[in-house]
């Protein structure tokens, strides 16, 4: 099993005005891609995956120079890997709102000239799934052999399956939910109003004050970074280890190793994240909701798909647990559509998605097996 | 091949084309043939890691859940045909998984070990519980925490108002229709809701 090596982002731009949901359209934007593996002849072995909260387009190898510059799915693409790159064409699309290369609220607003920053449009799911099917228009792939994601990735994946039923033959969506709960929500607002109160924050203009408000993305990884994980893989990581034999008796150092975890985790975070973009991407977060047209019924939601299904959850999820996806599957049951679900035992929490659980990328292997086996 | 032979009785049971569910799947080898061979489509059950990856290897669409939790997951009379193969003895709930059956299936096909059969009986008349081919376990190994009989099963489905349209024993591999309860290890019953 191997690495798909260096790999190099391209770049496309769309003069065509993107409509989107809130009724608002982004003019002249461009969306940065990564590709692994070669498109057949007949253009039936892409396989789109979509990224979460805080990834990007550059899914699997690295980039030349650059040390652990491995993509976030790395561990799954590849020669030889469960979504193996001698048989499938795999996509990365970087979504719009992001701070890593696609348009965003860093970038120019062409009808002012000035920098986004909070006036960057709000972006849906069903936006960037939009704007995903533009890139495809491009490389000229009609149907998708798969979509794939990951808790919000998975999102989209599903609203591939609602949007446009008739571009891919197989949906594959992990560890995610046909909506968030009213706790998911809370955290995303937590996470939202310590950006936002951050005084660097600047109303969502602080490109022009040159500074960054490095508080508040702290904080909200923090907080992300907790419910990612699971209580019991926490007390294993961590437990009570302290940082010195003795107490300091101190309410502000460090005392616990996890309150030095999650600081380096808040620190690392700042230096490369956009808060207008997490604040974007909590709300399409927030805001998905594919039932809501359908008041609020789920099964009917799912009338108008037409490929197969694989869904995968994690038992020690609870941001976004496996009760979320067998909804999903309950709903793909009444409309008598295709799909096997897997519940993987595995302690890691949400970040179970992006490790190398043997029974969960098993499933994986074997599912792309199958489709590879449709077009071979 | 006897297991070959019993899985053969079964599908046999199951009507062309049918809308299946397969509670406790294990590797989705019949689904798969009654796929190949019937036409029929449909889903398994199955909570156990390896056999749900080998269905998923097969091309068997396969749920992985619990049938101890239920079966809400799926609408009532939304199959054609709910099988339960050699599944209720392992479980817990098991009248309530048989009313669950008739619930969500317009037929229902449940086989499961038939303590009555001959050699058992034996085993039991010297004083031992049986092992067997069959019931291969040991009284306080055995994953088969529900033992029931052939003459048992048939109270049972009066006791719920389950209509039985067909019902044979199974021994190595063939039918038995006359005194299944002495004659064979295992026992078969396809019912509706009458």
């Amino acid at each position: 099993m191997g690495s798909v090596g260096l790999v190099e982002a391209q770049r496309v731009s769309f003069a065509q005005p993107l409509p989107l949901r809130s009724g608002a359209e982004l003019r002249d934007y461009e969306l940065v891609y990564e590709t692994y593996g070669r498109l057949n002849a007949d253009k039936s072995n892409a396989v789109l995956v979509c990224h979460a909260l805080n990834a990007s387009h550059h899914v699997a190898g690295s980039y030349a120079g650059q040390d652990k510059s491995e993509g976030w799915w790395d561990n799954l693409i590849g020669p030889g890997k469960p979504l193996d790159t001698d048989r499938f064409f795999v996509i990365g699309i970087n979504n719009l709102g992001s701070c890593f290369g696609s348009t965003g609220p860093m970038h120019v607003n062409p009808a002012t000239g000035r920098v986004y920053g909070a006036d960057f449009p709000v972006v849906t799911v069903q936006d960037w799934v939009d704007a995903q099917a533009r890139v495809l228009d491009t490389l000229g792939i009609t149907q998708l052999a798969a979509v794939l994601g990951g808790s919000l990735g998975g999102m989209q994946a599903l609203d591939w399956s609602l949007r446009y039923p008739e571009r891919l033959r197989h949906c594959i969506a992990i560890a995610t939910a046909p909506s968030l709960s009213a706790q998911n929500i809370a955290f995303n607002e937590v996470a939202r109003r310590a950006i936002i109160t951050d005084p660097d924050f600047h109303a969502g203009h602080f490109y022009q004050h040159g500074v960054v408000p490095k508080r508040g993305l702290r904080v909200a990884r923090m907080i992300g970074h907790i419910t990612y994980l699971s209580d019991d893989v926490m007390e294993q990581k961590f437990g009570r280890q302290m940082r010195a034999a003795e107490l300091g008796y101190s309410t502000q150092d460090i005392e616990f190793q996890i309150e030095s975890y999650l600081r380096y985790q808040g620190d690392k975070f700042s230096e490369y994240f956009d808060a207008n973009t997490y604040l974007l991407i909590t709300r399409a977060l927030d805001y998905f909701d594919p039932a809501r047209e359908h008041g609020g019924d789920l099964s009917r939601t799912f009338a108008s798909a037409r490929c197969k299904y694989l869904l995968a959850s994690f038992t020690t999820d609870w941001r976004f647990a496996p009760a979320r996806s067998r909804e999903i599957v309950k709903a793909l049951l009444d409309n008598k559509l295709d799909v096997s679900y897997a519940e993987i035992d595995a302690p890691h929490g949400h970040d179970a998605f992006l490790l190398e659980d043997p029974r969960y990328h098993g499933v994986l292997r074997a599912y792309f097996n199958r489709i590879s086996g449709e077009f071979q | 091949m006897s297991a070959q032979g019993v899985m053969e009785q079964i599908a046999a049971l199951v009507p062309e084309g049918s809308r299946v569910l397969d509670l406790g799947c294990g590797t989705g080898e019949l689904l798969a043939h009654l796929q190949k061979t019937r036409g029929c489509t449909g889903y398994g059950v199955e909570l156990d890691d390896a056999n749900l990856l080998e269905c998923v290897k097969r091309g068997v669409n396969a749920i992985q859940l619990n049938l101890e939790e239920g079966l809400s997951i799926f609408e009532d009379q939304s199959f054609d045909v709910v099988l339960q193969l050699e599944t209720l003895q392992h479980l817990r709930n098991t009248e309530l998984m048989l009313r669950e059956t008739a619930r969500v299936g317009r037929i229902g096909i449940v086989s499961f070990p038939n303590f009555a059969h001959w050699p058992n009986r034996l085993q039991v008349l010297f004083g031992r519980m049986p092992v067997t081919k069959v019931l291969p376990y040991e009284w306080y190994d055995t994953p088969n925490i529900r033992v029931g009989t052939y003459a048992d099963f048939e109270v049972l489905a009066r006791k719920n108002r389950l209509r039985i349209l067909d019902s044979f024993g199974i021994q190595q591999g063939h039918a038995v229709r006359s005194r299944p309860n002495l004659l064979a290890s295992m026992a078969v019953f396809k019912f509706d809701r009458g």
